[in-house]
């Protein structure tokens, strides 16, 4: 008998165990302000798989959805989906395109070498000279000329090395050669915007387009033949200088930016950093390569403006003759004898200055 | 030969960052430079999910594609490695990456980049194998060991796997068919376009 009362007691107390931890259970309820979660959301199969059916999880990372991460420098991006199309971009148009570019221009400018030759001064050097440039100006030009010149060839090795130079000289010698320009671009880089702005202070007076420039435009230039009329700087070389100082300007910005990672996170304007500093620079060097052209073996006379700082009397006659009546007072005999009305426009312009 | 894949099983991974910590451990990677990295999205939110991340080794590699040296190079199992010797640091690698992989320790004191440094899938470089230029570069070859990945051989709830492709996508088929839902194998129409339909 003392056995089953054991029992019994054993399972009386089990018993009140069960119901008192039932009864808790219970009693644990959300307090009276909380906030139910509307189910109307909840399409996955679950709670704990979200809101969000499975396939737009999915696509929506594929999108670059970001989430958290405590380790690694990209943090929580799962996929950058514009990286593929800086690389189609990059290989696609940039790379190939630059490379056909520049050998246009340099066939381009070959062609019209053989074909007009060099523009040689009609009346020859008459052996007296007019001075051009000051030596801050041809300081200044030459500065950003040898700076120029050095980051675009380090430039150029580094977007056309791996198609033009790599197959040619092995990866090995390639790459000693890109990391040197690398290294070279990145120290040279903030002189070019030091150059910039030295030269953009002393050429800028004079370079502002006026009337006479849309006729320069209308004859051609006298690239052709016959005589387009100039005042210090004609209108090839107002384009020239603009796209130096606007493009120059888009190249320092971006160039900054690329060069000092760190100064943004923001990858995405590090891709587009990348294109527009290697469109602008490819389009600059094109230009350079006719600017080079006509100011070396393209025209007679031309060299000495930046070297000496003196050129002929003759060449300013045949080539900038508003600029040498302005500064001389006479009056240029190159221009056409028929329009007598240009004397005219020259008396206005000396008035309103250059 | 086998195609090597890394897959994430976002139902299984529970962010414990294992997987860098062995990856770090076993190659003795560079300070401040982590090789994989586990994202955790939607934290504390309902469809929480963690996703441990490194080179995928892409079949239609974008680093490869866009190296202006020309120093990445595939191996026959699909590995994408690259050259530390010809490698310049020019960061284009990690422009292109979709995942981010590709990381640069600070060369100079301006910030610029040292020679990029990503997952290897423990497979070394293009030094003689187990030599101390290797180990040093590229940190442990144990594929020219016979061994897998030490980051998915460790990986306590074996969400994240390594391996041959079609082992590892079998695997993972097994798991959706037994659990009935997750068929998300994250990245994978990125890396490998063509071999898989998710």
């Amino acid at each position: 008998m003392m056995l089953h009362r054991l029992i019994a007691a054993i399972f009386f107390i089990a018993l009140m165990l069960v119901s008192v931890t039932t009864i808790n259970a219970q009693s644990v309820r959300p307090p009276g302000n909380a906030v139910n979660q509307s189910t109307d959301e909840q399409i996955g199969t679950s709670n704990t798989l979200g809101p969000d059916s499975q396939s737009k999880y999915w696509h929506d990372l594929r999108q670059g959805k970001s989430g958290l991460s405590t380790t690694g420098r990209s943090g929580g991006l799962l996929i950058q989906a514009q990286g593929e199309q800086w690389r189609l971009i990059r290989k696609n148009y940039i790379i190939k395109y630059s490379g056909w570019v520049l050998a246009a221009v340099l066939v381009i400018l070959v062609l019209f070498f053989l074909i007009r030759g060099k523009i040689r001064l009609k009346g020859g050097r008459s052996g007296q000279t007019i001075s051009r440039f000051s030596l801050p100006h041809r300081t200044a030009h030459w500065f950003m000329a040898s700076i120029f010149i050095m980051l675009g060839l380090s430039g150029l090795i580094l977007l056309l090395g791996r198609t033009a130079l790599a197959p040619l000289i092995g990866k090995n010698v390639y790459s000693i050669f890109a990391s040197a320009a690398m290294q070279g671009h990145n120290l040279f880089g903030p002189l070019f915007i030091v150059a910039l702005v030295w030269m953009y202070y002393l050429f800028v007076p004079g370079n502002f387009f006026k009337m006479v420039d849309l006729k320069w435009i209308l004859k051609g230039g006298g690239l052709i033949g016959g005589h387009a009329s100039a005042g210090h700087y004609n209108f090839g070389e107002k384009v020239w200088f603009w796209a130096v100082a606007i493009v120059g300007l888009l190249i320092s910005i971006t160039g900054i930016i690329l060069e000092f990672p760190w100064l943004s996170a923001n990858l995405q304007l590090l891709q587009i950093s990348t294109i527009v500093h290697a469109i602008g620079a490819v389009g600059l060097i094109a230009f350079a390569l006719g600017h080079i052209y006509i100011g070396t073996i393209g025209m007679e006379g031309a060299l000495d403006s930046m070297t000496t700082g003196d050129v002929d009397v003759n060449w300013a006659k045949e080539h900038h003759d508003l600029w040498y009546e302005e500064v001389t007072g006479e009056k240029s005999a190159t221009h056409d004898q028929g329009e007598t009305g240009h004397a005219q426009v020259y008396s206005q312009d000396k008035i309103t200055g250059v | 030969m086998a195609r090597m894949k890394f897959l994430c099983d976002a139902e299984r991974c529970i962010e414990c960052n294992a997987c860098v910590t062995a990856c770090k451990n076993e190659h003795e990677v560079p300070w401040g430079i982590n090789r994989r990295r586990v994202v955790t999205l939607s934290d504390g939110k309902p469809g929480e999910r963690s996703i441990s991340v490194a080179c995928m080794h892409c079949s239609d590699a974008p680093c490869m594609a866009v190296c202006p040296v020309d120093c990445f190079y595939q191996t026959p199992d699909g590995v994408v490695l690259h050259n530390k010797d010809l490698c310049i640091g020019c960061g284009y690698c990690f422009f292109a990456c979709p995942f981010g992989a590709p990381q640069y320790p600070q060369a100079g004191n301006f910030g610029s980049r040292g020679k990029m440094d990503k997952c290897t899938f423990c497979a070394g470089g293009p030094d003689a194998d187990h030599s101390a230029e290797e180990f040093k570069k590229y940190g442990r070859n144990r594929m020219a060991e016979g061994k897998l990945p030490i980051c998915a051989e460790m990986c306590s709830t074996k969400a994240l796997l390594a391996g041959d492709g079609n082992i590892v996508s079998n695997i993972y088929r097994e798991r959706v068919v037994g659990r009935g839902f997750g068929s998300g194998a994250w990245g994978w129409g990125r890396a490998y376009p063509g071999s898989v339909s998710n």
